[in-house]
C-alpha cells in the first residue's frame, strides 16, 4: 500500500461524517433550550399585548351588561399588561383586573425572607467554613444540606402548613388571638399564623434555606486564608476577625447568591399554595397599597405580616385555572410582570458580581 | 520599654499575663459561636420537622388516627383505584398517581436527559468560548424561570399549537387539553439546566491528558468526546441524570396546570393524568377539613414524594463521592 | 571530563548489549520522518525556530535540552498533536516517509493512526485493561471480539505486560502499578499498529526498577518501530538511543549519533549542558 494512501483512508470519511452528524446533532441541543425560551417568550409577550379576538367583543358585553356600562368601558384598557393592570385589583371581569395586591404580597414576603434567610444563612455558613474544623457536625449538616436541596418545594409547604398555618393544631379548632399592647397600638397576632404573610415567608425561607447557605459558603471559601491569618497574626479574635475581614470581603459574594436564591423564592408557587394563599384578594396586606399609605397609617407596617395576601405567581396560577378565555391573557400579562421582577433581581445580582469582581483582585 | 508604652499615644493596652481568664471577650466568642451553630443546626431542625410532620399524620400519631392506621399499606400500594372523595367507598389505591407521577417524569427525562447530556458534550468538547458565552447564561434564564410560567407554557402553546396539530390533525389521536405529554415536555425543557451544567462540570472534570492519549490513538473527535470523555464522566453524568429525575417526579405547578386533575392508570400520553404533587395541590384548593382522611392522605402522598425523591437525591450524591474520588 | 567519561562507559555497555539484541547494521538505515525548517507558534510567541533533522527508521532518537527549550514541542507537531490547542500555528514541512503531513489533505487521524505516541504521564482511560488495549483498533472499526483479543494480547506481549495482566483482563487499568500504567499505555499505542512511536519523558514519574523496565523495553520496540523520544535525563538518551538531538531556546542546536555528541560535541552549548554547567 503506497504512503500517500494510508494517509488518506478511503474508511475514514464515513468516521468523519459520523463525527459531523454527532456535532451538529450536539449543537442542535444546544440551541434547542434558546430556541424554546424565545418561543416562551414569544407566546407570552403575544398573549399579553392583545385580548382574545373572536370572543372580545362579547366578553366585553357580558362584563357590560352585569356592572355599570359606562365605568366598565372607561375602565378597559387597549391590551391585557398596561399602567391599569398594574394599579387595580383582581377582578371578576377580566377587562378591569389587575396584579397590585399580589405585586404588594410579593414585596413584603421577599422582605420578609430575606430578613430570615440573611442572618440565618450567612451565619450558618460562617459557622460551617469557619467554625466547625471538618468535624463530624460539618459533615452532618453539610449532607443535611444538599438532601434538603432535593426535597420538592410541596413538600415545604405542608411542613409550612402544619408548623405556622396549624401550628400542629395546639392552639384548638379556632385559634386565638394574642394582642400584643405596644404602647401605641395594639397588634393582634393570630396564633397559629394562618393563612398570614408570615406563614408564607417563613415557609418560603426554610425552602430556600439551604441554597443561601451553600452560596455564602462558596464566597466565603473565595476569601483567601492570608487575610485570616493576618487578622489572627495582629491579635484579633476569631469573631474580630470574621466581622471585620472575612464578611466584607465576602459580601458581594453572599449578597449574589442571596438575591438569585430571593428570586428562586419569588417564583415559587407550589408550597404558598399549600399554605391556602390561592384566595380572591382585592386589597394588598396591611392596606398599604401606596408609599402615601405608610404617612397615613403607618400602624398598616405591623399589621401587614399577619394579614392574607396573595403573590405574582399565586395570582398568575389563579388566572391560568380560571376559564374564561380573557384569564389567560391575564395570566400572560402577570407572567411578563413576573419575569421583569426576576429580571431585575438577576440584574442587580450579576451588576454585584461584576462589580465585585472588578474591585477585588486576590 | 515601660516608658515608651506610657509616653507613646497609639499604645494600647497590653494583656499582663498570657493565662487564660474569664473576660468579657472570651465569653463573647462562645456566645457567637454557640449562635452561630443553632444557625447551622436549623437545617437539621428542617428535615426533622419534615419527617415528624409526616410520620405523625401518615404513618402513626399519638393522638389521633394516622392515615395508615387507617388504611392498610397493601391497599395503598397495590389498589388501582384512587378516588378519595367517594363519599361511600373512598378508595386510596396511589398507583394511578404513581403512574401519572412516572409517566410524566419518563416523558421529561426522554427529553430532557438526552437534549441536556448532548449540550454539555457540546459546550464542553465542540463550543468555542463565545459561543458559551451565549449558550450558558440562556440555560441560567430557562433554569430561573418559574414553574407556573412553564405550566402556562404547556397549556396554552404546547398543547394547542404543537400537539394538537401534529397528533390530532394528522395522525389522528384525540389530545385531550388536558395531557401528559405536554406536561411531560415542559418538565423535560425544564431539567435540561440541571442535566446540562452538572455533566457538564462532570465532563471538564476528565483530565486533559486523557483527551490527548484518546487523538494520539487515531481517534475522531467523535470518538474521543463519546468513547473516552463521557464514559470517563459516567458517574457524575448518572448523578446529574438522578438529580434531574428527582426534580423532574418533584415538579408540582408545571404538571398541575399542564396535565390536570384526573387520578388515571394509563400510558397513553394524550390523556389527562394525576401526578402525586398535583394531587396535593388539588386537595389543598378545595376545603378540606383538617382531620378528615381526604386531609390525611395528603401526607400519606407526600411522604412517598418525599420518600422517592430522598432515594434519588441519596443515591445521586453517592455516585457523585465516588466520581470525584477517581479525580483527586 | 569524568562526565564525559562516564558517558563513554554508558555506550561500552550499550555495545555490549546492541550485539546480544542484534541489532542492524546502520549503514542500511532508511529516512522515516524529514522536518524541513520547521517554525512553530504559540500565538504570538514562537516556540520553534527553523528546525531542520532527519529519523531514520527502526532507530531511537532521543530528545534532550532544558525545561521549556521546545523538545516536547516539537515532538508533538510529527503526529500534529498541537493541533488540539487552539491558536497555534507552523510553517515548514514534516514528512513522513516522503509525504508532507500538514498537506491540506491529509486526514490527522490516519496520521495519528501510524505515528502512535505515549505521554509523561500514564494516562489509562478509567476501564478495563483489555478495553483500554482494545481501544484503538475498536474506534478504528475493528468490532470482532476474536480479533481484538488477538490484537490485545500481541500488543501486551510486544509491551512486556502480558505475563503481569493476562489473568486480570478485565480490572480496571487503574489498579496496576505506574510503571505498569505506562507499559499498558504503550501497549495501547501499539495496538493500532503504528510504525512511528512518539515518547514524551515516558520514563520521568517512574522508580528506577520501572525506568529500566520501559527502556528495555523501547530497547526491544526500536527492531519493529522508528521511536522517538523525549527525555530530560542524558544517562537515559545515552543509554537508549542511536542519535540524540539537542535543543534550547528552541532551536535544534545539534543532532548527531549518540555517542559522538555525548563524547564529542561540535557547540559549545551542547558541551555546557552535558557537562552540567547549565540546565
Amino acid at each position: 500500500m503506497s504512503v500517500t494512501g494510508r494517509l488518506r483512508e478511503p474508511a475514514l470519511a464515513k468516521r468523519h461524517r459520523i463525527g459531523k452528524l454527532f456535532e451538529w446533532l450536539c449543537c442542535g441541543s444546544t440551541w434547542f433550550g434558546v430556541v424554546v425560551l424565545l418561543l416562551l417568550l414569544l407566546s407570552v409577550g403575544w398573549k399579553a399585548m392583545t385580548w382574545p379576538t373572536a370572543d372580545a367583543d362579547a366578553a366585553d358585553r357580558a362584563a357590560a351588561m352585569k356592572t355599570d356600562a359606562p365605568s366598565s368601558a372607561a375602565a378597559t384598557s387597549a391590551r391585557p399588561l398596561s399602567t391599569r393592570f398594574l394599579t387595580s385589583y383582581d377582578s371578576r371581569i377580566p377587562q378591569k383586573a389587575g396584579i397590585k395586591a399580589a405585586l404588594w404580597g410579593s414585596l413584603w414576603l421577599l422582605v420578609f425572607v430575606g430578613l430570615a434567610t440573611v442572618p440565618i444563612g450567612v451565619g450558618a455558613a460562617i459557622y460551617l467554613e469557619e467554625y466547625s474544623n471538618e468535624g463530624r457536625w460539618k459533615r452532618i449538616i453539610q449532607v443535611n444540606l444538599s438532601n434538603l436541596a432535593g426535597v420538592p418545594s410541596i413538600v415545604y409547604g405542608i411542613l409550612g402548613l402544619t408548623v405556622f398555618v396549624r401550628m400542629f393544631g395546639l392552639f384548638g379548632h379556632d385559634g386565638k388571638v394574642l394582642d400584643l399592647n405596644l404602647g401605641f397600638t395594639v397588634l393582634a397576632v393570630p396564633l397559629p399564623f394562618e393563612r398570614s404573610v408570615i406563614s408564607g415567608a417563613l415557609t418560603l425561607s426554610l425552602l430556600v434555606l439551604p441554597t443561601v447557605i451553600v452560596a455564602a459558603q462558596e464566597a466565603l471559601r473565595a476569601v483567601p486564608s492570608s487575610i485570616r491569618t493576618a487578622s489572627y497574626a495582629l491579635g484579633a479574635t476569631q469573631w474580630q476577625t470574621i466581622r471585620h475581614q472575612v464578611l466584607p470581603a465576602a459580601m458581594p459574594g453572599i449578597m449574589t447568591g442571596v438575591i438569585l436564591s430571593l428570586s428562586r423564592a419569588m417564583g415559587e408557587t407550589a408550597p404558598l399554595i399549600m399554605i391556602g394563599a390561592l384566595t380572591y384578594l382585592a386589597r394588598c396586606p396591611g392596606h398599604i397599597d401606596s408609599v402615601s399609605s405608610v404617612w397615613e397609617h403607618p400602624t398598616g407596617l405591623l399589621e401587614a405580616p399577619f394579614d392574607v395576601f396573595t403573590s405574582l405567581p399565586i395570582q398568575i396560577f389563579n388566572w391560568v385555572s380560571r376559564a374564561q378565555p380573557e384569564y389567560d391573557h391575564l395570566a400572560a400579562a402577570g407572567i411578563i410582570v413576573l419575569l421583569v421582577v426576576l429580571m431585575c433581581m438577576n440584574t442587580a445580582a450579576i451588576l454585584i458580581r461584576n462589580r465585585f469582581q472588578r474591585r477585588t483582585l486576590w | 520599654m515601660s516608658v515608651a508604652q506610657a509616653t507613646s499615644p497609639l499604645s494600647i493596652k497590653r494583656p499582663s499575663s498570657l493565662t487564660r481568664r474569664v473576660s468579657w471577650t472570651r465569653a463573647r466568642e462562645q456566645i457567637i459561636r454557640a449562635v452561630l451553630f443553632l444557625c447551622g443546626a436549623l437545617s437539621l431542625l428542617t428535615t426533622a420537622g419534615i419527617i415528624i410532620v409526616l410520620f405523625t399524620e401518615a404513618i402513626y400519631s399519638f393522638g389521633g388516627t394516622a392515615f395508615f392506621q387507617s388504611v392498610s399499606i397493601t391497599d395503598f400500594l397495590f389498589d388501582t383505584v384512587w378516588a378519595p372523595q367517594h363519599p361511600d367507598h373512598p378508595r386510596f389505591g396511589i398507583l394511578p398517581l404513581l403512574c401519572g407521577t412516572f409517566v410524566i417524569a419518563g416523558l421529561g427525562g426522554l427529553i430532557g436527559l438526552p437534549i441536556g447530556l448532548a449540550s454539555a458534550i457540546y459546550l464542553s468538547e465542540y463550543a468555542k468560548p463565545k459561543m458559551r458565552r451565549i449558550v450558558k447564561p440562556v440555560l441560567e434564564i430557562l433554569a430561573g424561570i418559574p414553574t407556573v410560567v412553564y405550566g402556562y407554557f404547556a397549556l396554552v402553546f404546547v398543547t394547542p399549537y404543537v400537539l394538537r396539530p401534529i397528533f390530532q390533525t394528522w395522525l389522528g389521536f384525540n389530545v385531550d387539553i388536558f395531557n401528559a405529554l405536554s406536561a411531560g415536555i415542559v418538565v423535560g425543557v425544564m431539567i435540561i439546566p440541571t442535566v446540562c451544567s452538572l455533566s457538564e462540570d462532570a465532563l471538564r472534570a476528565v483530565p486533559r491528558g486523557l483527551r490527548e492519549a484518546g487523538y494520539a490513538l487515531g481517534s475522531t473527535k467523535f470518538d474521543v468526546s463519546l468513547k473516552v470523555v463521557v464514559p470517563a464522566a459516567l458517574s457524575g453524568i448518572l448523578a446529574s441524570f438522578l438529580l434531574a429525575m428527582a426534580r423532574a417526579i418533584g415538579e408540582t405547578m408545571a404538571v398541575t396546570i399542564a396535565a390536570g386533575q384526573q387520578p388515571r392508570l394509563t400510558l397513553n400520553p394524550f390523556r389527562g393524568m394525576e401526578t402525586m404533587t398535583a394531587y396535593i395541590v388539588n386537595i389543598s384548593l378545595g376545603d378540606t377539613e383538617a382531620g378528615s382522611m381526604e386531609y390525611k392522605s395528603l401526607y400519606a402522598v407526600a411522604l412517598s414524594l418525599f420518600v422517592i425523591t430522598l432515594l434519588m437525591n441519596v443515591l445521586a450524591q453517592w455516585v457523585l463521592k465516588r466520581f470525584r474520588e477517581v479525580y483527586e | 571530563m569524568t562526565l564525559m567519561q562516564s558517558f563513554s562507559e554508558l555506550m561500552h555497555q550499550r555495545q555490549q548489549r546492541e550485539t546480544v539484541n542484534r541489532s542492524r547494521p546502520v549503514e542500511t538505515e532508511v529516512t522515516k520522518l524529514d522536518v524541513r525548517n520547521l517554525n512553530f507558534f504559540y500565538g504570538d510567541k514562537q516556540a520553534l525556530f527553523d528546525v531542520s533533522m532527519r529519523v531514520a527508521e527502526r532507530s531511537v532518537t532521543a530528545f534532550i535540552g532544558p525545561s521549556g527549550c521546545g523538545k516536547s514541542t516539537f515532538l508533538r507537531t510529527l503526529n500534529r498533536m498541537n493541533d488540539i490547542i487552539e491558536g497555534t500555528g507552523h510553517n515548514g514541512r514534516v514528512l513522513l516517509e516522503g509525504q508532507d503531513i500538514y498537506a491540506r489533505d491529509v486526514d490527522v487521524v490516519a496520521l495519528r493512526k501510524r505515528v502512535g505516541m505515549v505521554f509523561q504521564k500514564s494516562t489509562p482511560f478509567p476501564k478495563s485493561i483489555f478495553e483500554n488495549v482494545a481501544y484503538g483498533p475498536r474506534v478504528a472499526g475493528q468490532n470482532q471480539y476474536k480479533a481484538l483479543v488477538e490484537i490485545v494480547e500481541q500488543s501486551l506481549k510486544r509491551a512486556a505486560l502480558w505475563d503481569e495482566v493476562k489473568d486480570r483482563m478485565n480490572d480496571s487499568a487503574l489498579a496496576l502499578s505506574g510503571g505498569q500504567q505506562q507499559r499498558l499505555c504503550i501497549a495501547r499505542a501499539l495496538a493500532t499498529n503504528p510504525d512511528v512511536l512518539l515518547m514524551d519523558e515516558p520514563a520521568s514519574a517512574l522508580d528506577p526498577a520501572s525506568t529500566a523496565r520501559i527502556e528495555d523495553l523501547i530497547f526491544e520496540l526500536k527492531q519493529n518501530y522508528t521511536i522517538v523520544i523525549v527525555t530530560h535525563n542524558m544517562q537515559q538518551a545515552a543509554r537508549i538511543s542511536d542519535r540524540t538531538a539537542f535543543f534550547f531556546q528552541g532551536y535544534l542546536i545539534e543532532v548527531d549519533a549518540t555517542q559522538k555528541l555525548f563524547t564529542t560535541p561540535t557547540k559549545k552549548q551542547t558541551e555546557d549542558y552535558i557537562t552540567g554547567r547549565f540546565g
